[in-house]
């Protein structure tokens, strides 16, 4: 089971829960357990989040692995000058 | 040399040869003769010249446009308007940097409904000289009914403020607003308890800060030429940081299929974020299109203060509380940001960053995202962090101040490392924010005596730092030379430390490979110059690419040997047999494998397309000493040190480049440039004459100090460097004052007379 | 309106144009005769990357009329290597690694060659307050410093040499 934390604004779609324990292998997978979960989550899983997964951070990378215990953090996507 | 290179504790397993040196740049002799095309520098024969129509209103309704005199004018050749573009649905979707609202981005490159700021573009014309195109705006009649303006960012979050856009509703508040407002978005970031982090502390400082907008001000205007032939195809040249990003976004404004459209990206003279959206790019398609000629546009100077950047100025409030012994308990930020007449200011990485430096339980950051009748912000050079860090930086002195401490070991005793929970969330990988302060406060400039009205500042400062969708290309040519096709157009010298990394895995000369910027049809997907990623993610794309060609050269040698593919290894530009048991064979240099490429299965190519991950965050901490003429306010930057952990400097001459140029801006920033707004709500300093950009005279040399902690996700461990180092001036320049004259300044620029006229009140004041 | 008709010396060579009453030397460098070295980064004077020589004189081209340029004679920056010899400041630039985008690159080098004939022995403070009408947006202008002092350096070496 991954650990999963939402930053900032998400908890307004989730009810205002804050940490979740998940079953997921991969970001898609991880992705889809969320939206399942949390319907209003669903539009700005895969088109505005990053994630973090043991504090590095990946953006748009539905297939990186997520090991088993993981800490995973969901926070906005970065861009930059 | 004050410029010094120190290595972190990850050693490199191995010996470099290019990676690391300062060789010439491959495009440099373009440069110093005046050969490289730049934007502006590029015709075609039978073009046409295009020129904007702008809003001389900060906010107006347009009633209607008549452009029928200007149509007839001989030498008229077409005018776009509003019209001509296909209005967009309101919806955010993913286009490179971020979420983009195509509904906005319509309305920003043409008027629709109403014009929002001075400068906001109504008409376009493309005629078949300058002076007629300039005559021919003067033909087009635009019937305005002005409105109500709102330029600072606090009176336009006030209840009765004329609003921009009538239908906004604040997002990321629950409930929803059931009345629009200029506030576009709420982002909140909070880990912890502040409330019980501050009833544990025994010091608080908390204050209000103000900044200005200022402008990337690179020294090239925007400029670009598009051809449109009649069945469809467009051809772009642009002055830009992402041609890949243009194609898509003109495409997507044009209604074009993404395959019609080919941008090539010039030369570019300076972005600094500024040039990663577009302006006159659809204008200049939208033209051609309609006068079946190419069609050439420039912006002026005035246009680009006008229309184009700048990034947000900001309302903020900072409160830090610590113990006694110098412990940080408890920190919060309100933060207000302009996000210019759209929605989307960087308040959001604004926030992210804003305590990023410092491990913190408890911690609370609001970030408001407010629409005022100015030009729509763009990104600049680590976009939102510099305002939101030089608050927060100000802050961290004033209570080191109050609690006796050194700055630099208050900073150490709170200071983010690995394992550290970021105030934004996850955990820091490797870090070298720690070093940097170690460095600092070992300098020699640190301990260095000051002279009458002088002072010391230091400031450390954040940025993430990118990856993000990459291709590159390594063509070897028939000769052992190779060609290197990358897709992120360089601005600061990045050919030349994305051959050195091609030239440090193939094993061959640096002069034997040329870099090219491909164009959008030679080369697959690339995501812009931005983010500091350069370096990064071509360079991660450039490695695999030339590990790639190094695969087929040893499979090519293997066939010859006639041995199995996996008993070859590549060595300096060698082909050679893995060991005794693989054979005895003659060393083959890449020169000669290439050589019989044809006969041995075809060219050799290599290829990468990634999307780069692992991208290493950057720390820097900054030294200033500053001068006060108490008689003029004029404040002189008399020394200047950066020490910036890079990771791993491939070319260290352009590490140090970026870090001295990243201070300079920061110091123009703090010292002078600001956007200026007349009671008409125009602005009052559109030129380079009253928008004072830092020259030569004004700053001394910049000593560096480049740290490496290697980031353990690169190949060579680089980092991004680019933005960071605009980070902590603002704040170094704000606590050396308050050194130098016991007086702590909020707002921003700390102009000679917002200085003189402080100096005078503390006088008064006694 | 007319065109004027204009002859002139341009990098040494005898140049004829005509060009419109109100547009600049820049504009004619440029647009007219295809020298896109001299770069346009305000049009008002206050950035230098248009800087040229014109009889012996360091000007922005964005601030004279081409109309004027009968019987002068103009330098700009694709005239400033010596065939394929680039100038000490040239080279000096690339190996201090004193231009990033190269944008006013053009503007810089015309202008400190301008300073070094004149005084081929500056101070850094010199250099600096020479170059206040060039900006740059990229270097934060230590490195331009150290290049143009490095060139000079180098260039009084040469003619001690010389003698």
């Amino acid at each position: 089971m991954a650990r999963g934390v939402l930053t900032g604004n998400l908890r307004k779609f989730t009810g205002g829960e804050t940490e979740v324990e998940l079953e997921a292998g991969n970001v898609r997978q991880l992705f889809r357990a969320l939206g399942e979960r949390y319907p209003n989550l669903r539009p700005h899983l895969e088109e505005s989040l990053a994630v973090a997964i043991d504090g590095q951070i990946y953006q748009d990378a539905w297939f990186e692995p997520i090991p088993p215990d993981a800490e995973v953090h969901l926070l906005p996507q970065i861009a930059g000058g | 040399m004050p410029n010094d290179v120190k290595t972190g504790s990850l050693a490199p397993d191995k010996k470099l040869k290019w990676v690391g040196t300062r060789p010439l740049r491959p495009d440099g002799v373009d440069k110093v003769t005046g050969r490289a095309k730049f934007g502006a520098d590029f015709s075609l024969p039978g073009m046409l010249i295009g020129k904007v129509l702008r809003s001389p209103h900060p906010h107006a309704r347009i009633k209607s446009i008549d452009t029928s005199k200007a149509e007839v004018l001989p030498g008229v050749k077409a005018v776009v308007t509003r019209d001509d573009f296909h209005d967009m649905e309101s919806e955010f979707v993913p286009a490179g940097e971020m979420l983009v609202n195509y509904r906005d981005m319509v309305r920003n490159v043409m008027a629709r409904e109403k014009v929002l700021y001075d400068g906001h573009a109504v008409a376009a014309v493309a005629a078949t000289s300058n002076a007629v195109a300039k005559r021919a705006l003067k033909l087009i009649e635009v019937d305005y009914e002005p409105l109500p303006h709102v330029i600072d960012v606090l009176e336009a979050m006030e209840p009765d403020a004329p609003l921009l856009h009538e239908d906004m509703i604040t997002a990321g508040v629950e409930p929803a607003p059931d009345k629009p407002s200029n506030v576009a978005k709420v982002v909140e970031f909070a880990i912890g308890d502040v409330e019980a982090g501050f009833a544990q502390a025994e010091v608080i400082v908390e204050r209000t800060f103000q900044t200005k907008p200022v402008h990337q001000a690179y020294i090239e205007p925007h400029a670009c030429v598009a051809s449109v032939s009649e069945d469809g195809q467009a051809e772009l040249w642009c002055t830009t940081q992402g041609h890949y990003v243009v194609r898509g976004h003109c495409a997507r404004l044009l209604g074009m299929d993404v395959s019609k459209i080919r941008v090539t990206a010039s030369e570019i003279g300076g972005g600094f974020g500024g040039k990663t959206v577009v302006y006159l790019e659809p204008l200049a398609l939208a033209l051609s299109a309609k006068a079946c000629r190419p069609v050439k546009m420039v912006m002026s100077r005035d246009e680009v203060f006008r229309a184009s950047g700048p990034t947000s100025g900001a309302h903020m409030r900072i409160k830090v509380g610590a113990t006694k012994d110098g412990r940080i308990t408890a920190a919060e930020a309100d933060l207000k940001y302009q996000a210019g007449a759209f929605q989307g200011s960087p308040v959001q990485p604004g926030a992210m960053c804003a305590f990023a430096p410092y491990d913190l339980e408890n911690v609370k950051v609001v970030g408001y995202d407010v629409v005022t009748n100015r030009p729509k912000v763009a990104a600049y050079r680590a976009p939102g962090a510099p305002i939101s860090e030089y608050a927060v930086e100000c802050v961290i002195d004033e209570l080191a101040r109050k609690l006796g401490l050194d700055p630099i070991d208050f900073r150490l005793a709170n200071a983010a490392k690995e394992g550290t929970r970021a105030a934004y969330g996850p955990k820091f990988g490797p870090i070298g924010l720690v070093e940097t302060l170690q460095e600092a406060k070992a300098h020699p400039h640190y301990t260095a005596p000051l002279g009458p009205d002088q002072g010391r500042g230091v400031a450390s400062g954040f940025w993430f730092n990118i990856g993000g969708e990459t291709c590159a290309a390594l063509n070897i040519n028939e000769d052992g030379t190779a060609a290197l096709m990358i897709g992120t157009p360089d601005i600061g010298g990045s050919r030349a430390s994305l051959c050195m990394m091609a030239a440090e895995e193939l094993g061959i000369d640096l002069d034997r490979i040329r870099p090219i910027i491909a164009d959008t049809s030679s080369l697959g997907y690339t995501f812009l110059t931005g983010g500091s990623r350069v370096t990064f993610a071509s360079g991660m794309a450039t490695i695999d690419a030339a590990q790639d060609a190094v695969r087929q050269l040893c499979e090519r040698a293997a066939k010859i040997w006639e041995i199995p593919s996996d008993a070859v290894e590549w060595e300096d530009g060698y082909a050679k047999p893995a060991g005794a048991n693989a054979g005895d064979f003659e060393p083959m240099s890449l020169a000669e494998v290439a050589k019989v490429a044809g006969k041995t299965g075809g060219p050799i190519v290599g290829h990468a397309q990634i999307n780069a991950q692992g991208a290493g965050p950057s720390f820097g901490t900054h030294i200033v000493d500053v001068e006060v003429d108490r008689e003029t306010g004029r404040v002189t930057v008399v020394r200047y040190t950066v020490v910036q952990d890079a990771g791993k400097a491939v070319h260290p001459a352009y590490v140090e480049g970026q870090y001295q140029g990243g201070a300079v801006q920061g110091i123009g920033w703090a010292l002078n440039e600001e956007y200026i707004y007349g009671e008409d709500g125009r602005l009052e300093n559109p030129g380079f004459l009253d928008y004072r950009i830092p020259v030569a005279s004004d700053v001394p040399m910049i000593d560096t100090v480049i740290v490496e902690v290697p980031n353990p996700r690169h190949p060579y461990g680089v980092r991004g460097v680019g933005e960071t180092p605009i980070v902590p001036p603002m704040a170094a320049i704000t606590n050396a004052l308050a050194d130098a004259l016991g007086i702590r300044f909020t707002e921003l620029p700390m102009s000679p007379p917002k200085v003189l006229e402080a100096i005078g009140e503390a006088a008064a004041g006694g | 309106m007319a065109k004027v008709h204009v002859a002139t010396t341009i990098n040494g060579d005898a140049v004829e144009f005509l060009c419109e009453a109100d547009e600049t030397l820049l504009d004619v460098l440029r647009d007219e005769l295809h020298l896109t070295g001299s770069k346009e980064g305000c049009g008002s004077g206050d950035c230098g990357a248009c800087s040229v020589m014109l009889d012996g004189r360091l000007v922005c081209a964005c601030l004279v009329l081409g109309a004027e340029l009968g019987g002068r004679a103009v330098e700009t920056i694709e005239n400033m290597a010596d065939g394929e010899v680039l100038h000490p400041l040239q080279r000096k630039f690339l190996e201090h690694a004193a231009l990033q985008c190269g944008v006013c690159t053009p503007g810089i080098l015309v202008a400190a060659k301008a300073l070094l004939d004149k005084n081929p022995e500056p101070s850094e403070t010199e250099v600096r307050y020479w170059l206040a009408g060039n900006l740059c947006r990229c270097t934060g202008y230590d490195k331009i410093v150290r290049a143009v002092l490095d060139a000079a350096g180098e260039m009084r070496g040469e003619l001690t040499h010389a003698e």
